[in-house]
């Protein structure tokens, strides 16, 4: 089976541009088509959030069918939160049948941080676990060992977070999820290079390609905001200072030009093999960052 | 131990509405050390559900007391045998199994429960009571440094930690330390992080059709003997 075009770049060890779009609450799609249409042509793949913080919403796999629709290429995001094994087997097949095998296998976040707080957790995989039965259906075998009529394939990454506070147990997962086959990695929000630069340092010992996740901040006060109530995200004090010096209005300007820097830095001193630009919300300004860290020429 | 909660004044004085005469029978073993369901609590309820009649002045209740030994045993509900008989309805306090065990016993009788079964836990200072124990039927702990991700994880998940621990602590609770992260200081301490980095499966949870049933008679002395 022809590999995706994304896999394509990336066994090509060309510096890859993802980024995510977030479907909506509600069956009305025109944002996300709108956002799906300003950024296929401008990155090598979207992903679609998969109930992102634990919000319901309209599901990832339905997002990935509209960026194929619109001609883009899609990364499904799949976690272990709210399907059990056989749910979740049933949505790699058919994702498999729909053409869209780049797939983000996570673990998910804890219902309690989300906005149906008394729904029953289901993690009855993990993402070690969901990444190993991946590799596995494409032997033709289901986790209970039954063969499968037709086998699936696909292009799998993790998550990673290079900026955690205690690193060495998030290394040992890090180890767990390449030996489990996880073929590139999109890391959590990192906003401090020199955490960014020791990750790298041990992770080049491994073959998989690491895409450098930024998140772009609206405000001081958002930055604030997500130190306090996401998960995984730390925000260091010089990043919210330098947001903080924004004039009034202007702060989503700031976080671009700091994200663009970022971005930048990352190409240039070739840190990892891409980016993976989160913009939560503002994913018209994703133009922009490529704009500013040159990664796309102006008005392209 | 089973860890419980008394449930609150107003919804006990809802389950017994129906019910003239109310028997309330306390636990004297699990429910007691918690707090939950003792002869204290239950002389504490019994005021509580009187001063409240007296107050909305609808106190049309009988209540008697009662505790046994374990409410779990058949053999120590031999002593309800005659209470039974001057009431209406039991309202139990002890666990969820108490309140089984004296529905099974006595078949024609409502029985109520005045507590909320919580889990299996243990005292981490006086008046704090902290989980340990999913009764998971497949016990990890021997991989985990003694300690549970299945309980103390809030996913329960089994490789390692999630990317949401922070200062140590969980991100669906940023009081409760993080299990990967307490299994990961001790198996350092332990020099046994390698099992750390082994892969662990998914969970068979086959071991936990519900009800569950464990069928071991021979090691069992009949007659007593057995706590």
């Amino acid at each position: 089976m022809a590999k995706s075009s994304f896999e394509e770049k990336l066994d090509a060890n060309e510096f890859v541009v993802t980024t995510e779009v977030g479907p909506p609450k509600g069956c009305d799609v025109s944002g996300l088509v709108h956002d799906i249409d300003l950024l296929k042509d401008k990155v090598d793949a979207i992903n679609v959030t998969d109930h992102q913080s634990s919000v319901m919403r309209f599901p990832s796999i339905g997002g990935c069918l509209l960026v194929k629709e619109q001609g883009g290429e899609p990364v499904l995001q799949v976690t272990c939160r709210d399907r059990n094994r056989l749910a979740l087997q049933a949505e790699l097949l058919f994702a498999h049948s729909r053409d869209i095998h780049n797939v983000l296998c996570l673990t998910g976040d804890s219902v309690d941080v989300g906005d149906h707080k008394e729904a029953k957790p289901v993690f009855d995989l993990d993402s070690v676990q969901l990444l190993r039965t991946a590799r596995l259906m494409e032997t033709g075998t289901d986790t209970s060992g039954n063969e499968l009529k037709g086998a699936p394939q696909f292009c799998l990454g993790a998550s990673v977070h290079p900026g955690a506070d205690f690193i060495e147990p998030q290394l040992i997962k890090f180890d767990k999820k390449v030996e489990a086959g996880a073929k590139f990695f999109q890391t959590q929000g990192v906003f401090d290079l020199a955490s960014l630069r020791r990750f790298m340092q041990y992770a080049s010992q491994f073959d998989v390609k690491i895409l450098a996740g930024i998140i772009v901040m609206a405000s001081a006060r958002m930055a604030r905001y997500m130190n306090d109530n996401v998960p995984g995200i730390t925000v260091p004090q010089p990043v919210i200072d330098e947001l903080a010096t924004a004039e009034k209005g202007k702060g989503l300007q700031k976080g671009v030009e700091i994200a663009a820097r970022f971005v930048k830095t990352i190409k240039e001193e070739k840190l990892c093999h891409g980016v993976h630009i989160m913009a939560v919300g503002n994913e018209k300004i994703v133009p922009d960052i490529l704009e500013r860290a040159e990664l796309i020429s102006v008005g392209a | 131990m089973i860890v419980a909660e008394r449930k609150s004044l107003e919804e006990i004085r809802r389950t017994i509405a129906p019910y003239e005469r109310v028997l309330i029978v306390g636990c004297g073993t699990c429910a007691t050390v918690c707090g939950a369901g003792g002869e204290r609590e239950v002389a504490l309820l019994h005021a509580g559900l009187r001063a409240m009649e007296a107050r909305s002045g609808e106190g049309w209740h009988t209540f008697l007391e009662f505790t046994v030994k374990r409410q779990c045993d058949a053999e120590f509900l031999d002593a309800l045998v005659d209470r039974v008989r001057e009431v209406d309805a039991v309202l139990s306090l002890g666990c969820g199994i108490g309140v089984q065990a004296i529905a099974e016993r006595f078949p024609t009788l409502p029985v109520l429960p005045g507590v909320n079964t919580s889990f299996m836990g243990m005292a981490k200072e006086w008046g704090v009571w902290d989980e340990r124990c999913a009764a998971c039927g497949d016990c990890r702990l021997a991989e985990t440094a003694g300690i549970c991700p299945i309980t103390r994880c809030a996913k329960g998940i089994l490789n390692g930690p999630c990317a949401g621990t922070k200062n140590g602590k969980c991100e669906a609770n940023n009081e409760m330390d993080c299990a990967w992260v307490l299994i990961y200081q001790r198996l350092e301490k332990l020099h046994r992080l390698e099992d750390m980095r082994r892969y662990y499966p998914p969970r068979n949870f086959r071991v936990i059709p519900r009800p569950r049933r464990i069928v071991s008679k021979a090691e069992v002395a009949v007659g007593g003997n057995n706590g």
